[in-house]
């Protein structure tokens, strides 16, 4: 396997009302290509600002990510940012949100393609429709098509299904299984839920409190399908909970 | 007929208004003061010979070309000063001053650079909606959410498409809502302009029944109907509001 991402020593401080805020401090990483990885951590560790960095969407005060053996710099199209809030454009109908990236084609090309990618995320005869006329879980799938069909190298997701209920959260998270194994992307999750990270990563990070830095990383010995509720995930959770700082007692 | 129980209050208020005036007169034995019959029989006479329609269309034109130069100042303005952070702080301290000045202010000066035929009050209503309309693009600029700017900057598109599918259409509404308060002011406008030295549109009618023998009926029939062009007016720019352009913005 290929080095995809290499994280080197990234820090980033905020400026606030008491002085420099340090967020990330001293975080160094690698993926490899294909591989799916989760960043777990407490709320507001700073998870968000190091996926920003990585994606290259900020800057960081010291460390460098290394993509593909380049230096990162700026976002670009081989890597797709899929964040919690989501943008999918209110103002494009849903073929034109999955049209938009794609740069280069013909038109007619880029009708093919949308459709194709409507078609994967199951938003076929949707294409016409407008966001404020679909559902959170449709709203979901048209991001993760659009993102889909520019055929980036990397995903990056940002607590993707958190605004989702748990049903199609779930729902989500097996397309999102099914889709990969189609079509390979090297994939990097940020979640505050542990059973996602087991569900779907093949690494999984855990980040420390702010600032924060890798404090474990937990492979995941488990083929797809998983069962997330047998005996050997759920000693993982109880093992990533615990050095999340949950006590055993509390997991029950 | 839930409509009808809808608009039965302001039909009841109005005729109660309608109903009190006219007794008001006959009780006052005012000689001046017409009653709303008289003011609907000199209405008709001004149909009759073609007058009335002849100062409409005057009051029209000026406020077309004064508010359509107008737009197509403002809304280019408007975008620069909201994309660019210089030509925001070059500009808007002076607009900031410049737009609380009425612009009945600007007559005297109006009439200096421009004359008393019709270039003055084209003058007047240019000015006093181009500054609303600035504000609101260049509002509609800012407001727009970064999470939709920088899924632009993922896709890598050019320049042209992150203006022709996202700032754009992302500031259309804003720019709708300028145009509806620009066009309201305009039509303010042309009737004081027109009071001064012209020899059209309804404000000139307006003074000049009254000058010409004490014509309050005429008086009153010019203020009707510059209330229900205004009225019309403005239910235009709420049906552009309506249209698919703008609806996304009001449609959660």
């Amino acid at each position: 396997m290929r080095t995809k991402i290499e994280v080197r020593d990234l820090k980033k401080s905020f400026a606030s009302d008491k002085g420099p805020l340090a967020v990330v401090d001293n975080v160094s990483l690698t993926v490899q290509e294909g591989e799916f990885v989760a960043l777990v951590g407490p709320s507001g560790c700073g998870k968000s600002t190091l996926m920003s960095m990585i994606a290259g969407f900020l800057q960081p005060d010291a460390g460098s990510v290394v993509i593909d053996e380049t230096l990162r710099t700026r976002p670009d199209s081989k890597g797709i940012l899929i964040s919690q809030q989501g943008s999918v454009f209110p103002w494009l109908t849903v073929r034109e949100n999955l049209m938009f990236g794609l740069n280069g084609h013909a038109p007619s090309d880029k009708r093919t393609v949308a459709e194709r990618y409507a078609d994967i995320v199951g938003l076929k005869g949707f294409e016409d429709s407008y966001p404020h006329e679909l559902s959170g879980g449709m709203l979901k799938r048209t991001e993760l098509a659009r993102a889909l069909a520019v055929k980036p190298d990397i995903l990056y997701m940002d607590e993707p299904f958190s605004a989702l209920d748990a049903l199609m959260s779930l729902r989500l998270r097996n397309e999102l299984l099914q889709i990969l194994a189609k079509e390979r992307h090297t994939t990097l999750l940020i979640t505050h839920d542990v059973e996602e990270a087991i569900h779907l990563a093949d690494r999984i990070v855990v980040l420390s409190p702010r600032p924060t830095r890798v404090q474990t990383i937990f492979p995941v010995p488990f083929g797809h399908p998983r069962k997330v509720a047998g005996r050997e995930a759920q000693e993982l959770r109880v093992r990533i909970l615990s050095e999340l700082g949950v006590d055993r007692e509390e997991i029950g | 007929m839930a409509r009808i129980k809808e608009i039965l209050p302001a039909l009841a208020l109005i005729t109660a208004l309608i109903a009190t005036w006219w007794g008001a007169v006959i009780a006052t034995h005012s000689v001046i003061f017409p009653t709303p019959w008289k003011v609907i029989t000199g209405t008709f006479e001004l149909l009759k010979d073609g007058t009335l329609w002849r100062h409409i269309g005057a009051s029209l034109l000026r406020v077309g070309l004064g508010f359509g130069l107008a737009v197509c100042v403002a809304v280019p303005l408007g975008l620069w000063m909201g994309w660019v952070a210089g030509a925001y702080r070059t500009l808007n301290p002076i607009f900031q001053i410049l737009r609380p000045i009425s612009p009945i202010a600007w007559i005297p000066i109006a009439i200096l650079w421009f004359g008393v035929g019709d270039a003055s009050p084209i003058y007047l209503i240019f000015i006093s909606s181009v500054f609303p309309m600035v504000v609101q693009t260049t509002v509609g600029v800012h407001t727009i959410e970064k999470r939709y700017l920088r899924a632009a900057e993922n896709f890598g598109v050019s320049r042209r498409t992150l203006f022709r599918q996202v700032v754009i259409p992302a500031v259309l509404p804003q720019v709708i809502v300028g145009m509806r308060i620009g066009l309201g002011v305009a039509w303010l406008v042309v009737v004081a302009a027109e009071m001064i030295a012209l020899h059209s549109g309804l404000g000139y009618m307006i003074m000049d029944s009254r000058n010409a023998g004490n014509r309050y009926d005429l008086v009153i029939a010019g203020m009707i109907i510059i209330g229900l062009i205004g009225l019309s007016l403005d239910t235009t720019m709420r049906i552009l509001e309506g249209t698919k352009w703008a609806r996304w913005r009001y449609a959660h």
